[in-house]
């Protein structure tokens, strides 16, 4: 009995006997779907390496000495190194919600590895999708769709939400309406709980249709196609009633936008706290500027006009690291932002060049390479269980100080690339205007960060309008409208993996 | 009489001491560390003394548009060992270029100490005009770091990392903004795929 079990488990079907297990993941490509079993290990869905190797086809290789396990896909390796919560993908850092486990000679990894550690080096587009439980491979277009129903008297209203914006057509067909859209599939949550006089069901049909069954009350439908949110496309259908049976038409078409999405496209998009970092301070000038203007006092004007466009446009409390003339630290810098749990960090800059030519802004993350080993090793820091006041226990995250934004390099890379996007839009970038390098400020910073270069104090143009209204005000523009778009999840898309020679 | 004798016996079979570990250690250690690049002009046999010997070691100055480092190929002293050939390579690339090549590093810039570490970490010591002499500006100071960093990993492949000290002591940063606190591998991101000058 016990090795059927076992055998069971290995062999990846439903484990009914482990109460733990949780619903597997299918995999969509154009050759069809499959599943893939996850497992919650230590409170964390994870796939086993084995079942992504079959499916994207890796190999896998362990290394007795370090204990860890190499993974070949097309040529570039991803190291995994147990107990650690960082891996790397092609020689760059990536992290992990929590560890690889390993049991005997099996490892498993958290199911965020498909997407952070696998699609940068997969060839082919890989999308993961935890709500749907879905795995995209390839180019696969399927827009996610969640409906609701209203009854409206003489009318109901089938509301679908629809994410990323697809073509689509209505046609009725006898008593059903027949909604096809231009994708290899949807990934559907439909309302269950229909107006059976009017809407008497809504149904997949096929892979990228939904069918409307029409109730024995209806008479007549239209549709309508409103902009939605993030990028989607809100489908209104309406079926009215036969007039006969009801003496006016009671509900005019309210605006179905005032409803709340039906699809939770973020997780949780909010943003409560920004800490703004004018650079430099006090004896600290910084860079000079061509008219004898200094870096920490255009600093500082941008960052409280920047905090005043913050608080009035998103409500968002914003708090500056300085506010006055002030010698500050680096590190008591991104303490103002680890001690306020910021959800964003962001030290603004003006740069200098010895060649007075070079203009324009650019916008820096922190790079991870320089940090080596070290940082891996620290990434993944256990927790630590404090006793508490009155009897249990806490567990506390502890990070250490000089590895604190390691964890958070993908969320700064995509802030910067939007920031950076935002900027485009209003100032003049350099020809480097997104970087990644060492920057001390970065380091400590506990949350997404971004350093943003203005422009070159340097250049005599360029330190007029550093000190000028219309260009401050350009850059507070462009950086509010990087952050709502970054809140947002409509950050820009990531670039592709840039290669450093020489490494 | 015996004690000096004893004494003269013992300062012999160091001095023999240090030769053998100059002949058999140092220098085939050097030699296979700059075989790839930085190559001594000529022969081992027969050649001029190591002063006047030269070798090609690619340095790296501010490009036009402040944004980027251009390598350029530039005699420099051949010295033995490593270290001896590390301190030339620093000291040729905080020399002021020729125009129209602009120096990353502040002019007035001199070496003070360099040190290598048995796992092929350089610390190159500064004077303090790194420092008081920069422009400020985050692109001029990473072009200043890498330069430097650069400069001796690019030359001497039996140097793998760099970290930078300033007056003999370590610094957080030159001007705010790159993270001295470790030791900086060789970093190609800011090199222009020119061909050296």
């Amino acid at each position: 009995m016990l090795v059927a079990l076992v055998l069971a488990g290995l062999t990846g079907l439903p484990a009914a006997q482990t109460p733990q297990s949780p619903a597997p993941y299918t995999v969509v490509s154009r050759d069809g779907r499959q599943p893939l079993p996850a497992r919650s290990i230590n409170g964390q869905e994870m796939f086993a390496i084995d079942d992504l190797a079959r499916i994207f086809g890796f190999t896998t290789k362990d290394d007795p000495i370090a204990g860890g396990l190499t993974i070949t896909l097309r040529g570039q390796s991803i190291l995994l190194s147990p107990n650690q919560e960082i891996a790397s993908v092609a020689g760059r850092l990536i992290s992990l919600p929590a560890p690889p486990a390993r049991e005997g000679r099996a490892w498993f990894v958290p199911v965020d590895f498909v997407a952070r550690a696998l699609a940068p080096v997969a060839g082919t587009p890989i999308e993961l999708r935890k709500p749907s439980r879905l795995v995209l491979l390839g180019d696969i277009r399927m827009p996610r769709v969640a409906g609701r129903i209203e009854s409206l008297g003489a009318l109901a209203r089938l509301t679908l939400d629809v994410a990323p914006t697809t073509p689509h057509a209505v046609t009725q067909e006898g008593n059903r309406l027949i909604l096809r859209f231009e994708a290899d599939a949807i990934d559907a949550s439909l309302p269950t709980s229909p107006v059976p006089e009017l809407i008497a069901g809504v149904r997949p049909e096929g892979a990228a249709a939904i069918a409307v069954e029409l109730g024995p009350r209806h008479a007549s439908f239209r549709s309508s196609d409103l902009p939605g949110d993030r990028g989607g496309v809100r489908i209104v259908i309406e079926v009215v009633a036969k007039t006969t049976d009801t003496p006016a038409a009671p509900s005019p078409t309210a605006p179905a936008a005032e409803a709340p999405p039906l699809l939770d496209l973020v997780p949780a998009g909010t943003l409560r706290t920004v800490v703004i970092d004018p650079g430099h301070g006090g004896a600290d000038e910084g860079a000079r500027g061509a008219g004898g203007s200094v870096e920490k006092s255009v600093t500082l004007a941008v960052a409280r006009r920047l905090k005043a466009a913050l608080e009035a446009r998103l409500g968002v409390r914003t708090l500056l690291t300085r506010d006055g003339d002030t010698a500050l630290g680096l590190d008591e810098r991104a303490a103002v932002a680890n001690n306020n749990k910021a959800d964003l960090f962001i030290s603004l800059h003006a740069n200098a060049s010895v060649r007075p030519g070079a203009a324009g802004a650019q916008v820096f993350y922190l790079s991870l390479e320089e940090l080596g080993d070290e940082a891996r090793r620290a990434a993944s820091a256990p927790r630590e269980t404090l006793p508490v006041f009155g009897g249990g226990s806490r567990d506390i995250e502890v990070v250490a100080w000089r590895f604190a934004q390691a964890r958070h390099i993908e969320r700064s890379a995509s802030f910067a690339r939007t920031v950076e996007a935002a900027l485009r839009a209003r100032v003049t970038m350099s020809a480097r205007p997104l970087q990644q390098a060492p920057l001390r400020a970065l380091v400590g910073a506990n949350m997404p960060a971004v350093l943003i270069e203005m422009g070159f104090m340097s250049n005599p143009q360029q330190a007029a309008q550093l000190g000028s209204d219309e260009y401050q005000n350009a850059i507070v523009q462009a950086v509010v409208d990087g952050v709502i778009q970054f809140r947002d999840g409509r950050g820009a898309a990531p670039a592709p993996v840039p290669q450093v020679p020489g490494r | 009489m015996t004690r000096r004798a004893i004494l003269s016996v013992v300062g012999f079979v160091v001095a023999a001491i240090v030769i053998w570990g100059v002949l058999f250690v140092a220098v085939p250690r050097w030699s296979r560390g700059g075989a790839d690049s930085a190559a001594p002009d000529g022969s081992t046999a027969g050649t001029p003394p190591a002063a006047q010997r030269k070798i090609t070691a690619t340095l790296y100055y501010v490009d036009d548009d402040g944004l980027s480092l251009v390598p350029a190929q530039r005699d420099v002293p051949f010295g033995e060992p490593v270290v001896e050939q590390a301190r030339f390579i620093v000291e040729a690339q905080l020399a002021a270029p020729a125009q129209p090549l602009v120096s990353a590093v502040p002019a007035g810039t001199t070496l003070r100490a360099l040190y290598l570490s048995e796992l092929g970490d350089a610390f190159v010591d500064l004077s303090g005009d790194i420092t008081s002499k920069h422009t400020g500006g985050s692109m001029d100071e990473i072009l200043t770091v890498y330069a430097i960093v650069n400069a001796l990993t690019v030359n001497l492949p039996a140097i793998t990392r760099v970290q930078i000290l300033v007056d003999g002591k370590e610094v957080d940063t030159l001007a705010g903004h790159v993270d001295l606190r470790n030791p900086l591998s060789k970093n190609l991101t800011w090199v222009t795929a020119d061909n050296p000058s």
